[in-house]
């Protein structure tokens, strides 16, 4: 098989389903159409928007956590090379064996390869987004390779036919009575009367998937973490079903991206207090698991691990865009995103959605294969705020905007949109200007149309207004909102 | 291409170290975050969030007895303290031999101890060690008693750490197993035990291996 036509050693971007599709604004249209689909994101991120800052909030030293959190995996990337090989030499004296993937094929080849070694022709999955980006059930499939998703909200995906549209809840569009009834129609070990309470949809999955586990000879897993003095992979999940793929099977291949590193066994103290809290709003998760290599009569001694690049060099090659790379993927993001909030996941095209999406995809792939969705986006800075390891996402938007191929007027805005922005006090008065100046107009448009847009901006600006409404500036930034909430 | 072929590997770690051309400045790894609790009563405020996600509590050697008054078969650790079992009227089940995936579906319980607790999060920590056995003991069974010695429970997540050996596989339990994927609301019961107890007894307690 050919690899992309780089020279060796130069950054190279990836594959697999971290391409849109169809420019951001066209995908999106039918989901902001789809009122159903609004009422069950909205219910779902305000709900989960609450536990967070429940959870956050009774944490005194929240503050110095997501410090440390952000300069241990900015330490991480400056020293990924050296973590990598260190990571690979611990595992494999614990008796694991590290496999190495330049992009998405080759991971999954690697992957179909075990699992036929190991006599499988079926295997049980944990939740995992590296291997939905590898597209790895379709290698799987492919290959006469059944794959069973097995972490709840994952099943109701696969039962529907349907891609994820969240990084933490894949079904968050789904609401319960349209989860009974993909159940009803796909499930066929549902009972036939199965009604709609989460309990009883639950109970039926777990039926449904226990055969399954006990049974299964392989589990592909991803990791949340990856220790590299010991080798050590962490697995974060709350159902079980993560616990059952651990630690049944007797072959474990794990797929993880190289960005997963952290430096030391005891940097874990820092993750695992903000990942919960900022993904499910909980103190803890259910259950964490974490291995190292074969333990000798104790869960799978055929263990592997694979280690995949996918575009995550080109990432690091960017100074500015590399620290999207310290994502813990906790979906806070998303959550309090307005955006997203309109078009749900599936209008990213890519299995990276959200502002992390929006800055991560485009990087993967080169921003002018992802060109939209750097605009997807109003820069309202509400993704930095809750963001765990801080990563500055409206900073990297407005940089990768200044790479997509697009008319100068807008080249042109951007650029002054990003030195208004690079300092926060310029940033303000802009908004504050803007606001005072759109505020009677605003106020007009919004009596004559119910909006709060323009259909035309004066040139140069008019050749973005050709294609869409420009907003007016909103009465008060979601800062301001926020913090009168 | 012609040439010497390059492994995945070398490719991957070329790839990786080209990007870092710009050669980022060392980082220096702010620690400011609490690695210790301050005096708290850590076994109330555990207790209290073991409540919190629906684990059930009990207090003292006496609840055992009672607890396991409604057991037929219990799975337990090969090293589990023989007192722990005084007065069990059912049928214990050691893992020697390893007991089978199916064996383990057909128990009514498990009974462990565990590593360390952490009562800022509620949760408790197995680690394969003494009186805790192989992880899949306390994941097929539908409930899981778990006796945890007040000794063994520290404030923060860091202090449990620092207290873990990462070579052994470990388990971090806070609550019985849940999901939040049917619009978001916490269900408690999927996949793990159904049903998580606690049994706190005092740290005089001498965990002895007995048969
Ligand atoms: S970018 Fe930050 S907030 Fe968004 S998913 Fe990643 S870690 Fe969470």
């Amino acid at each position: 098989m050919r690899h992309p036509a780089t020279p060796a050693g130069v950054p190279s971007t990836g594959g697999g389903r971290i391409r849109a599709p169809l420019p951001f604004p066209t995908a999106a249209r039918s989901a902001v159409a789809d009122d159903q689909l609004r009422a069950n994101l909205h219910r779902a991120t305000r709900t989960i928007r609450g536990k967070r800052v429940r959870a956050v909030d009774e944490v005194p030293d929240w503050a110095a956590l997501r410090d440390a959190g952000a300069a241990i995996k900015a330490d991480v990337q400056r020293r990924l090379p050296e973590l990598l090989e260190r990571f690979e030499a611990a595992a494999t004296a614990a008796g694991a064996r590290v496999h190495w993937a330049r992009d998405a094929a080759e991971a999954c080849r690697i992957v179909v390869e075990l699992t036929r070694a190991a006599g499988a022709d079926e295997v049980v999955k944990v939740k995992s987004m590296a291997t939905q980006e590898i597209e790895l059930n379709e290698a799987l499939a492919a290959a006469g390779i059944a794959a069973h998703e097995t972490d709840l909200a994952e099943l109701i995906v696969q039962l529907g036919d349907d891609t994820p549209s969240h990084i933490l809840v894949p079904a968050i569009h789904y609401n319960r009575t349209q989860i009974r009834d993909i159940f009803r129609r796909r499930m066929a070990d549902a009972p036939a009367d199965l009604g709609a309470e989460p309990r009883e949809l639950a109970e039926a999955a777990r039926l449904h998937l226990r055969r399954r586990f006990l049974e299964a000879k392989v589990a592909v897993s991803g990791a949340n973490f990856a220790v590299a003095d010991t080798g050590t992979l962490v697995v974060v999940e709350s159902e079980g079903n993560g616990r059952m793929c651990l630690t049944l099977p007797q072959t474990l291949i794990s797929v993880v991206g190289v960005e997963k590193l952290v430096p030391s066994f005891a940097d874990l103290e820092v993750f695992l207090q903000l990942l919960p809290r900022s993904s499910t709003g909980e103190r803890m998760n259910p259950y964490t698991s974490m291995w190292t290599g074969v333990t000798p009569g104790d869960g799978p001694q055929d263990v592997h691990v694979v280690l995949v690049d996918n575009g995550r060099s080109a990432v690091l090659a960017d100074p500015v865009g590399r620290s999207a790379l310290s994502c813990i993927r906790c979906s806070a993001c998303l959550n309090v995103c307005p955006v997203y909030g309109r078009a749900g996941g599936h209008a990213y095209g890519s299995v990276y959605p959200g502002p992390i999406g929006a800055i991560l995809s485009p990087q993967l792939t080169g921003v002018a294969d992802n060109a939209s969705l750097p605009f997807a986006s109003t820069l309202c800075g509400a993704c930095a705020d809750v963001c765990p390891v801080k990563i500055d996402i409206p900073e990297i938007l407005v940089h990768l905007r200044q790479q997509a191929p697009h008319p100068v007027a807008e080249r042109t805005a951007m650029r002054t949109l990003s030195w208004i922005m690079r300092s926060p006090r310029r940033w303000a008065l802009a908004l504050r200007v803007a606001r005072r100046a759109a505020g009677p107009l605003g106020a007009w448009r919004h009596r004559r149309t119910g909006t709060r847009t323009l259909r035309r901006l004066p040139w140069p600006a008019s050749a973005w207004t050709r294609s869409r409404d420009a907003p007016l500036p909103a009465p008060q930034t979601f800062r301001e909102w926020w913090e009168k909430q | 291409m012609v040439g010497k072929a390059v492994t995945a590997r070398a490719e991957v770690l070329a790839r990786l170290r080209a990007a870092l051309v710009d050669a980022p400045t060392p980082v220096d790894v702010p620690r400011h975050y609490r690695r210790v609790a301050e005096s708290v009563d850590l076994v109330e405020l555990f207790v209290d969030r073991l409540v919190d996600y629906r684990a059930v509590v009990h207090h003292g050697f006496d609840a055992l007895p009672r607890l396991l008054a409604g057991v037929d078969r219990l799975a337990v650790p090969d090293d589990i303290p023989g007192h722990w079992l005084t007065g069990f009227a059912g049928q214990v089940r050691r893992d020697t031999p390893p007991l089978s995936p199916a064996d383990l579906d057909g128990m009514d319980a498990v009974l462990t101890g565990c590593a360390v607790a952490v009562a800022d999060t509620g949760t408790i920590v197995l680690d394969a060690g003494q009186a805790q056995g192989r992880r899949v003991l306390t994941l097929v069974p539908d409930r899981h008693i778990c006796v945890v010695r007040t000794g063994q429970i520290v404030g923060l997540v860091p202090e449990a750490v620092a207290r873990l050996d990462p070579r052994a596989p470990q388990t971090w339990i806070s609550g019985p197993s849940a999901t939040s994927d049917i619009e978001l609301d916490r269900v408690e019961g999927v996949h793990g035990p159904r049903r998580l107890e606690v049994v706190l007894i005092p740290d005089d307690d001498v965990i002895a291996p007995g048969r």
